[in-house]
């Protein structure tokens, strides 16, 4: 049955890595849903956070292929126990000003933040899971929106460390 | 001219003569390392962005590069080397249209887990990015057909890298390292530090298989009616022929060997089947299909082995040993993976194995087909048969010839008409399918193996596709006897055009390819014709008893097909048998 994973990769910061990583699942068939990359706890070292659909054997053979390449430290797949997972939307409304008030009233119910206004449009900058982040754009859809950006899943399993 | 080891100085020597710390350019750094990691021939050809590298030859004494007449023949002579030897295999290219010319020669040694270690130049670092003439991003173009991959940033990283690379490629699951030098990097000058130790947080090879799991082999072999073992090419890469050959005796289980496997276990042994899959054995593919156990070692059940999937070795279990755990459950559902070097696998397990008691009437049942269906075919006075001419190779080679193939129907009638009965005696290119890697894979094999005989068997297509390297081979005097089974057309196509494309014979027509005689002869390659029997004896033999290199052009039947055969979409039991049935 194909679900979504959320896979974590710890892998040397070197030159290529993101091809490396990103190359191997273009060229096996898998799906890359969303990726993040960036520094980890340890210098020299990046986590790059993977959001992939497949079934079981699909996301075995991504863990193994994955470990073959050198530049990989370490794979795991956090969507397996409690997580984490987090990502930032940003959203540009065309608001005429007398809409304002009930955009304000959706992103505060999200507690979400406006972090830009100018005279016809405003931007609000939301944080969550990826289906918060998905209702809050459903909600501002009516009301117009201009540009959409979103950050890809990053992500961490719950409890005390491995 | 061969690679002469006993001129050579041994690493220590070596690292004697460099002790004292010397500040000496990136090209010379390169040398002295591939030197310190064993390295006695190296196959390039050279450019403007390794003329620093080329420079730094010149008049470097142990150090022995072939300069071959494409950089196609230097990577397919450097894979021929490394899969003959068990040592890496090492070639150099210029950046640009030189590195992208080893591109094919990097996939062949991938799909086959061949060590190579791949050395490009590359514009200066100042230039990469920037379209410059002869530039081409070679890491990113082989990032999916090599192991690892660097780019040289500073001349300091060299020993490091060098050594690294020469580790990546022969450990673990084998294959082709690339390191491409960018031209300011060969030139820069630093401190060399020869480099002995290997840090990598990301590779650690799993050698020593968990005993739980060998242990549940061996009951399972215990409790096996139908057991089959099948090795692949990981039996040879390990150098685990002896444990195979204990293994299986101490088992009594039937031995089929894959294509790439041919040589991990002797041929004339009773227990051996032959290979399996699509041009394989009947005996060994009813086997397989029967099996209740079939225990993969070291092989990766590649589609031609299996065919169909669905429908292959439907009642067996399945035990799979394999170096690399992406392998293991990729194809076939396993019930006992075991990840582990074969050899490790193998030690283990003979200590503990039981003879296969249950598999006595299997035993006899294999006997029987083997001796009932044997790969046949009709001979022929009038015509030149292939399978003849190959067989007559073993004859008159003794078995004991290294023996190289470019791919097509004379690949499949050299891997059914020549047994071996020693590991890397055959090489193939088994996974890629590779044509032009049959005849500069033999230079590579006899640098090697200078004592050995090494005999090339070629399609007239693919001879075709490599020629050029007959210059090297008269020139140094490399005596690589070359078979050539002219048919006249592509035969592996043609055979499928006729059997599934009904006869449509599509752009597969070679007449009018070059007289082959007067080619070889071009470069000075002793050269013969043959068209029926005694010719071919005559011709061969003379070949045989050349000092130097020659090459033999057997004009053989057209329209001759490799059989059996095990269609595409069908499982291994469903083999059509050819005209003899």
């Amino acid at each position: 049955m194909s679900t979504r994973h959320t896979i974590a990769i710890l892998v040397n910061d070197q030159p290529g890595v993101l091809q490396r990583v990103s190359g191997l699942f273009g060229r096996r068939g898998f799906n890359i849903e969303s990726i993040t990359v960036g520094s980890s706890e340890e210098p020299g070292l990046s986590r790059m956070v993977i959001v992939t659909k497949g079934d079981d054997h699909t996301l075995e053979q991504i863990e193994k292929q994955l470990y073959k390449i050198i530049d990989v430290i370490k794979v795991v797949d956090i969507g397996s126990s409690p997580m984490v997972a987090r990502e930032l939307g940003l959203i540009k409304i065309g608001a005429d000003p007398s809409a304002r008030p009930e955009i304000l009233g959706i992103v505060d119910t999200f507690r979400a933040a406006v972090v830009d206004i100018s005279p016809n449009s405003l931007i609000v900058q939301v944080v969550g899971d990826t289906d918060k982040i998905d209702a809050m754009i459903e909600l501002l859809k009516p009301y117009g929106i201009r540009e959409l950006s979103r950050t890809g899943v990053t992500a961490m399993a719950r409890g005390s460390a491995r | 001219m061969v690679a002469n080891s006993a001129t050579l100085k041994s690493k220590e020597q070596l690292i004697e003569k460099w002790g004292k710390q010397e500040v000496i350019s990136g090209s010379e750094m390169l040398l002295r390392s591939l030197l310190l990691e064993g390295v006695d021939c190296v196959f390039g050809y050279p450019g403007g962005a390794v003329l620093y590298i080329y420079d730094a030859m010149y008049g470097f004494e142990d150090f022995n590069h072939l300069l071959t007449r494409h950089e196609q023949g230097a990577i397919h002579a450097a894979d021929g080397y490394a899969r003959s030897t068990g040592k890496v295999g090492v070639c150099i290219a210029t950046s640009g249209p030189g590195a992208t010319n080893l591109v094919t020669g990097i996939a062949t040694a991938y799909m086959d887990s061949v060590p190579l270690v791949v050395i490009t130049g590359n514009v200066a670092t100042s230039l990469i990015g920037t379209d410059a003439f002869q530039e081409a991003d070679i890491v990113g173009i082989t990032m999916p057909i090599t192991k690892h991959s660097y780019l040289v940033r500073k001349a300091e990283d060299l020993p490091r890298i060098i050594h690294e690379a020469f580790h990546i490629a022969n450990s673990g699951r084998k294959g082709p390292v690339l390191i491409d030098i960018p031209k300011d990097v060969s030139n820069e000058k630093a401190l060399f530090k020869p480099h002995t130790e290997v840090k990598l947080r990301g590779y650690n090879p799993t050698v020593q298989p968990n005993k739980q799991q060998v242990d549940k082999m061996l009951r399972a072999i215990e409790q096996a009616e139908r057991p089959v073992l099948l090795v692949g090419g990981g039996a040879v890469y390990s150098g685990a022929h002896e444990e195979v050959l204990a293994f299986a005796e101490k088992t009594g289980i039937p031995v089929t060997t894959t294509l790439l496997g041919l040589g991990a276990f002797p041929s004339g042994h009773e227990l051996h089947m032959g290979f399996p899959g699509m041009h394989g054995t009947w005996t060994a593919n009813m086997a397989i299909q029967e099996s209740d156990l079939l225990v993969n070692i070291g092989a990766r059940f590649d589609d031609r082995v299996t065919g169909k999937l669905n429908g292959f070795a439907p009642n067996a279990k399945i035990v799979h040993v394999d170096i690399d755990p992406a392998e293991i459950g990729k194809n076939v559902p396993t019930d006992i993976p075991i990840v582990g070097d074969v050899k490790a696998v193998l030690q283990q397990a003979v200590a503990g194995a039981k003879y296969a008691s249950k598999a006595d009437a299997w035993r006899a049942l294999i006997a029987e087909r083997k001796a009932a269906k044997p790969f046949a075919y009709r001979d022929s006075d009038e015509e030149l048969k292939p399978q003849w001419v190959v067989s007559m190779i073993h004859e008159t080679t003794h078995g004991d010839a290294i023996v190289t193939t470019d791919v097509g129907q004379h690949q499949m009638w050299a891997a059914q008409y020549y047994p071996f009965n020693q590991p890397r005696s055959w090489v193939t290119s088994g996974g890629l399918g590779t044509m032009g890697f049959g005849f500069p894979s033999a230079i590579g094999a006899q640098m090697g193996n200078p004592d050995r005989t090494v005999v090339s068997i070629n399609g007239d297509g693919g001879m075709q596709m490599c020629s050029q390297e007959l210059a090297i081979c008269a020139i140094n005097n490399i005596p690589v006897k070359v078979a050539i089974l002219n048919n006249q057309v592509l035969g592996m196509v043609r055979q499928w055009q006729e059997l599934i494309y009904d006869n449509r014979y599509s752009h597969i027509d070679l007449a009018g390819s070059p007289d082959f005689v007067k080619l070889a002869e071009a470069y000075g390659v002793k050269a013969f014709r043959a068209t029926n029997k005694d010719e071919a004896r005559t011709a061969w033999e003379a070949a045989l008893a050349h000092d130097g290199p020659a090459v033999v052009e057997f004009v053989v039947r057209k329209g001759e097909n490799v059989y059996p055969m095990v269609t595409q979409g069908s499982t291994i039991d469903q083999m059509l048998m050819g005209d003899d049935e």
